[in-house]
């Protein structure tokens, strides 16, 4: 059966409260999820407390703040700090988002802010998740042109009108808010793609140059990989970028039954 | 996520067996069943309104009406069907021992073709005023 509660090693408890800044006129309270592979405890919440005078204006501003002055052990993965790369993924005060484009302002309504790795994915360490297989089932999409037509001497043409069809489709960044988000995904995830892979799927499938639109079809036609969205919108929701995989996902189960009917 | 002990690639636990080109029918079905629910739904509360405190009798002179029959026949099939491919999507959902989930939805298969044919023969031996 699912497993609806943690496996006991994955239980949170305890955790540490540093010291407020000495000097700070203002700061902001950080709850960030803990765990340290090489000590064999349990995952612990810490509480920090962030000058807000001395740092920018996101959580991801707030967690190098920590990273730089208070704890230089917190990990996590950051890398452009401006929603392009994904990297900073992770969930806060509840909602899968990107640290960078998400202002202290906006969560916890004043209180704490909540940070936790994205859920339902094995954790490397503290705000770190193993995303191999989400990465594997990017992979098994083929995510890339297939044509069986000589490759053209200029370029492979495409008109305007199917370009725009890409658009909210080829803006994905795999920063995994939207898989991880969901719960068929959380059940099913070695099964299912999830959303992110089959928003990808539909952006190949949709494009007007690629050649192997049947078989990709026949790839995902499947009750596992395909049929476990159950268009609960998560995806949609969590999405940092403003896209809708559930919608994306609705084209493909259209498509396969406009292949059959 | 057990398989992350194996020593298989990510890649080759992801394509593991290959799709099994299937899913669409029961997808297409369950829409289908779902639409047909929602146009006879008012028809068939408005029979179940009508055999409300009527003895056999009463009932079989209702149900005795070749369309009212017939409505509740094609709700039958639309419910029960329904009803099985929506239980089999829960089961797949939740369970995920193979030997597990192959006795539920055997057992759901049973269960809905007995509920299907116990109603189906009612109706018709209550129609048919046997």
């Amino acid at each position: 059966m699912v497993e609806f509660a943690l496996p006991k090693n994955s239980k949170i408890s305890g955790g540490k409260t540093w010291p407020k800044p000495a000097g700070a006129t203002e700061t902001r309270e950080f709850r960030v999820y803990r765990w340290n592979p090489d000590d064999g405890k349990n995952p612990s919440v810490d509480t920090y407390y962030v000058d807000t005078h001395d740092c920018g204006p996101m959580v991801l501003d707030g967690l190098i703040w920590i990273k730089n002055h208070v704890d230089p052990t917190l990990t996590f993965r950051r890398s452009c700090r401006e929603g392009v790369c994904g990297s900073c993924a992770m969930n806060i005060d509840g909602q899968n988002t990107l640290a960078c484009t998400k202002s202290m302002h906006d969560v916890g309504a004043g209180g704490a802010v909540k940070v936790n790795p994205l859920p339902h994915q094995p954790v490397v360490k503290d705000l770190v998740p193993d995303l191999t297989n989400f990465y594997a089932q990017y992979a098994s999409i083929e995510p890339w042109l297939k044509t069986t037509t000589p490759t053209p001497q200029k370029e492979w043409r495409q008109s305007h009108e199917d370009r725009e069809k890409l658009d909210g489709l080829y803006e994905c960044i795999l920063c995994a808010c939207c898989s991880t988000s969901c719960p068929s995904y959380w059940w099913n995830s070695e099964r299912f793609l999830g959303p992110a892979a089959l928003l990808q799927a539909t952006r190949w499938v949709t494009d007007s140059r690629d050649e192997a639109t049947g078989e990709r079809l026949d790839n995902l036609e499947d009750p596992f990989r395909l049929y476990r969205c159950h268009t609960i919108m998560n995806c949609a929701k969590a999405c940092p970028k403003g896209l809708n995989p559930s919608e994306a996902i609705a084209e493909l189960k259209f498509k396969m039954v406009e292949r059959q009917i | 996520m057990s398989g992350h002990s194996s020593m298989r690639t990510p890649l080759a636990r992801v394509r593991n067996l290959g799709s099994a080109h299937t899913g669409t029918s029961d997808f297409w079905r369950q829409r289908l069943t779902a639409v047909a629910m929602a146009l006879l739904i008012v028809p068939v509360l408005v029979v179940i309104l009508t055999l409300i405190g009527r003895n056999q009798a009463g009932a079989a002179q209702i149900l005795g009406s070749i369309p009212i029959a017939i409505i509740l026949l094609l709700f039958i099939v639309a419910s029960t069907w329904h009803m099985k491919i929506g239980m089999q999507i829960i089961i797949e959902d939740y369970v995920h021992n193979e030997k597990a989930k192959l006795a539920c939805v055997m057992a759901n298969n049973f269960f809905c073709v007995a509920v299907a044919l116990a109603s189906i023969y009612a109706i018709l031996k209550l129609s048919s005023g046997v």
